[in-house]
């Protein structure tokens, strides 16, 4: 049973935007809102040069990398083709508005 | 549901085109059959050239692999040709007998080649040069046989001359009309081909008429004759007199056929709507294209309308001829011969091995023809396509614009001299080598597919020049015979125009609204259409559009410039470069304090700091208290000026006062790319006025205003615009022309590229000869700015979303 740590309210996230949280160890994670309010959360790098994909412009399901505009997809974490690799995802859980990470994941996911 | 059945006749590079388009757009709307004579997968038929010479093999030509036609479902008979179509049961048959029900056909059956009605044509050892079994055949007499006439001195008679010459052969060229390559060049053009190609070692005999190919005693072709009693050796004779659209079956199936199968605009054939055409066997408003990229244009149209989407129409393309014969450059589009009422000009070296030939009538480019020397040719190519008077450049027109930047790639221009470990993008370090295997590779036809791939050219385009090149040479063939509406981006068919025109016309105030209005594909856009359509509607609509900061750039929702490590740097503005011991002191109070770790000058006369920790950014704007310099934005950037007559003892006018009263009437001016200025108090220029958006001259009498300079990838000098008396006047023209800009660049074009597209002449018009429609353009600008936040310090009025500052959920 995952242990879902609250993060904030759906509404905390600008629509087609982003928002960081910052981890007590290890690179912040980036929290994306969609058009149709669906959220994921991804590693904050681009899996190319280390790009905070927090501050990308965010579309469909895509965020373009704010440094040389990969295109990564939310749900898969994985950049569009001809690009290759793939920046690490973290589960969400949206309850009632409230958005969740997973606890465990958190404290031991990505920390370099 | 039943899948409809779709049958493609002729499995070369239009018809599979076609269906890879369809496929892209429509995957499971048909079930797909694909008859082909050949027993091959669809190959690149251009590149058969470079298999001849031995630069390449079949396998590296391939462009579907079997493969790909398992992938996708379609079945595929190879080796077998239709031979008959039945319309009212809607079957097509080959002559094996195998048949194929269909619900909509594509016929793609291509050309054949022109055989001289001669007696012999049909003897052993005489070839046409169109396939793959041509070129086989080919290979293998050059491995036996010494001798080889080529019959046709155009594109592919040379081609195939030179590539059996590469194999050893002795080859003679045939041509009766005049000079070489007479409907692509000029007769000095054809001239300067024929001498450096007998250098490299073929004959010519020109204006030489063919009257049998004489046997040998067991039946193989061993001379040919011509009319005035000539006889020369030929082991092998390869016709290449030219090409007719295959319209055999067509015919014989009862459809409309005149020089083609004749289609509508969208590709249907006029006879039988259930039957489309593409490629080199239609003839299209009384055309039959020859060239890949209007098959390939024809593909998506026919593709949409079979995926009943049914918006594509095909207009007709425009081409142009550029092309590679053994290491030769040439370059011909349009009228290149002139006539009536068309002018010349001339450039002739033929000890330099350059020709050019421009030819202008009603002030418009129509024509241009090139020999040694074709980097302008997509410049030239694309005037005559837009259309646009050439009045204004005349004078230079000749000596080209060069779609290459002034650095980046080692000076190089030519991309046949380079080597395959050079640089071609430095900006992303792709050099030569690897573009040109990701074209072979891959497949790859267009710059758009190259940046894709190899990221080539993909970052500030200085290098498209040299990448075009490659695609010719390695491609083949005429890439630049582009659409002559340019979509936005993937998201919609709409040009900028017509999305810049549905805005103002149709008065729409929200991004939405234009997805809606103009028909975008995808929900809300991408990373490239949102922040055009974004400024798109705020300089049209200024108060009234909402300002959407989730569709700007990041640099533009944060107000600070993104480093490569995630910081950001803030620059301050210091009115025309100006600054004060208090501004300073808070300076270096905040670079203290924030821990700042590099303080930098600019070129632009400011002060920069860099990496910032995007939390501290409001709080070292406010500490610093100075308005926003805007050095992140698509906006007013600097204005740069010299100390002028307040100090120097040159100076003539009062620059720097100058340059502070343009700065301050124009911050905050947002525009579809960055706009610098600078104002120098004499001709000596120190502020360098001459590479600015606009530039300002003091002279003795007054000033002298220059626009559309540029310092960055392409060095360009500023054109001269217009002398004015007084500091009033310089802002109301300044203001003007950029206010112009504004409203009629399209976003991310720098006014270099603005004013060069729709010439100074234009620009003249507008602000020099129409004193009212002048003044309403400096008065829409001042309307614009008036009452514009600084988004430093007016979070709410600038919709700055501070929530970006800070980090959520403490984990």
């Amino acid at each position: 049973m995952a242990d879902w740590k609250r993060i904030c309210h759906i509404d905390e996230i600008p629509v087609l935007g982003a928002r960081r949280i910052a981890r007590s160890s290890g690179p912040d994670i980036a929290v994306f809102r969609t058009a149709d309010d669906r959220v994921f959360a991804l590693l904050d790098r681009c899996p190319h040069k280390g790009g905070p994909l927090s501050q990308g412009i965010v579309f469909g399901d895509s965020v373009a990398c704010p440094l040389h505009n990969w295109t990564i997809g939310l749900a898969t974490g994985a950049a569009r083709e001809p690009d290759h690799g793939c920046t690490a995802r973290f589960a969400v859980s949206l309850v009632d508005g409230v958005v969740h990470l997973d606890a465990e994941e958190i404290k031991t996911r990505e920390l370099a | 549901m039943k899948k409809s059945k779709l049958v493609l006749v002729g499995n070369g590079m239009a018809g599979v085109r076609a269906l890879e388009e369809l496929l892209k757009i429509a995957p499971d709307l048909y079930e797909i059959t694909v008859f082909g004579a050949e027993p091959h997968p669809n190959y690149n038929r251009i590149l058969l050239s470079p298999v001849l010479a031995g630069e390449q093999t079949l396998d590296q030509i391939v462009l579907n692999p079997l493969s790909w036609y398992g992938e996708n479902g379609i079945t595929l008979h190879l080796g077998k040709k239709v031979v008959s179509i039945d319309r009212q049961r809607r079957i097509v048959k080959a002559g094996d007998g195998t048949e194929a029900p269909y619900d909509r056909l594509l016929l793609a059956t291509g050309s054949n080649p022109f055989i001289l009605p001669v007696p012999g044509k049909d003897l052993e050892g005489v070839i046409a040069y169109r396939d793959i079994a041509d070129t086989q055949t080919m290979i293998d007499a050059a491995a036996k046989y010494r001798h080889a006439v080529v019959i046709g001195g155009g594109l592919l008679g040379l081609e195939a001359a030179n590539g059996l010459m590469l194999r050893g052969m002795q080859v003679t060229v045939v041509h009766i009309m005049p000079w070489l390559m007479e409907r692509q060049l000029d007769d000095n053009a054809g001239r300067l081909l024929q001498k450096s190609l007998e250098d490299r070692g073929l004959k010519f005999l020109i204006g030489a008429q063919t009257e049998s190919l004489i046997p040998d005693k067991d039946g193989r072709v061993m001379a040919v004759r011509f009319k005035d009693g000539l006889e020369i050796p030929a082991d092998l004779v390869v016709m290449a007199a030219g090409i007719r659209p295959n319209t055999e079956l067509a015919e014989k199936t009862g459809l409309h056929c005149n020089r083609g199968i004749v289609v509508s605009d969208t590709l249907q054939t006029t006879t039988d709507p259930r039957i489309y055409a593409v490629g080199e066997c239609a003839a299209h408003r009384g055309i039959a294209y020859g060239l890949v990229a209007p098959l390939f244009e024809q593909g998506k149209v026919c593709a949409t309308h079979l995926a009943q989407f049914g918006i594509g129409r095909y207009t007709g393309s425009q081409t142009s001829t550029k092309l590679k014969v053994t290491g030769i450059d040439l370059f011909s589009a349009g009228n290149f011969t002139g006539g009536d009422g068309a002018e010349e000009i001339v450039l002739s070296d033929p000890f330099g091995g350059v020709y050019k030939k421009l030819v202008i009538k009603d002030d418009k480019l129509i024509g241009a023809c090139l020999y040694g020397d074709t980097v302008d040719g997509s410049w030239y190519f694309k005037l005559l396509r837009d259309g646009r008077s050439v009045n204004d450049i005349r004078d230079k027109l000749m000596f080209g614009e060069s779609n290459i930047g002034d650095v980046g790639h080692e000076g190089h221009s030519k991309a046949a001299t380079m080597a395959d470990s050079d640089e071609v993008c430095g900006c992303n370090g792709v050099n030569k080598g690897v573009i040109c295997k990701a074209i072979k590779e891959k497949g790859l036809f267009t710059i758009d597919e190259v940046r894709k791939h190899t990221k080539a050219s993909a970052s500030c385009g200085s290098c498209t020049g040299l990448v075009e090149q490659l695609l010719m040479f390695t491609a083949g063939g005429d890439y630049s015979a582009a659409p002559k509406k340019k979509a936005m981006c993937g998201c919609t068919d709409a040009s900028h125009a017509e999305v810049r025109q549905a805005i103002r016309e149709r008065k729409l105030l929200s991004i939405d609204a234009v997805y809606r209005g103009v028909g975008w594909r995808t929900p809300n856009g991408c990373a490239s259409c949102r922040p055009a359509v974004n400024y798109y509607l705020l300089s049209s609509w200024p108060k009234e559009a909402q300002d959407d900061p989730q569709s700007r750039y990041i640099n533009e929702r944060s107000h600070a410039n993104i480093q490569k490590d995630g910081t950001y740097s803030v620059i301050p503005r210091m009115w025309g470069g100006e600054t004060t011991a208090d501004e300073l002191y808070r300076i270096a109070d905040a670079v203290v304090k924030y821990k700042i770790p590099t303080v930098k000058v600019t070129g632009g006369q400011r002060i920069d700091l860099l990496g910032v920790k995007k939390e501290d950014l409001p709080a070292v704007w406010k500490d610093i208290g100075m308005p926003s310099g805007h050095a992140y934005a698509k906006a007013l950037r600097t204005v740069k000026t010299c100390v002028g007559s307040e100090w120097c003892r040159f100076g003539t006018q009062d620059s720097t006062q100058m340059g502070k009263d343009l700065e301050r009437a124009l911050w905050r001016m947002y525009a579809p790319h960055k706009v610098k200025l600078a104002v120098s108090g004499c001709p000596r220029n120190c502020a360098e006025a001459g590479i600015k958006d606009v530039g300002v001259i003091g002279v003795d009498s007054g000033w002298e205003i220059y626009i559309a300079g540029n310092g960055g990838i392409k060095t360009e000098v500023a054109q001269f615009l217009v002398k004015l008396k007084t500091a009033d006047e310089v802002l109301e023209y300044s203001g003007a022309f950029l206010q112009l800009y504004r409203e009629e660049g399209w976003y991310l074009e720098r006014t270099v590229h603005y004013v060069s597209r729709v010439g100074i002449d234009h620009v003249k018009k507008k602000i020099l000869d129409d004193a009212a429609g002048r003044k309403a353009l400096w008065e829409r600008l001042q309307f614009s700015l008036d009452g514009e936040p600084d988004p430093w310090f007016e979070f709410d009025k600038a919709a700055v979303d501070t929530r970006q500052f800070a980090t959520v959920g403490a984990v």
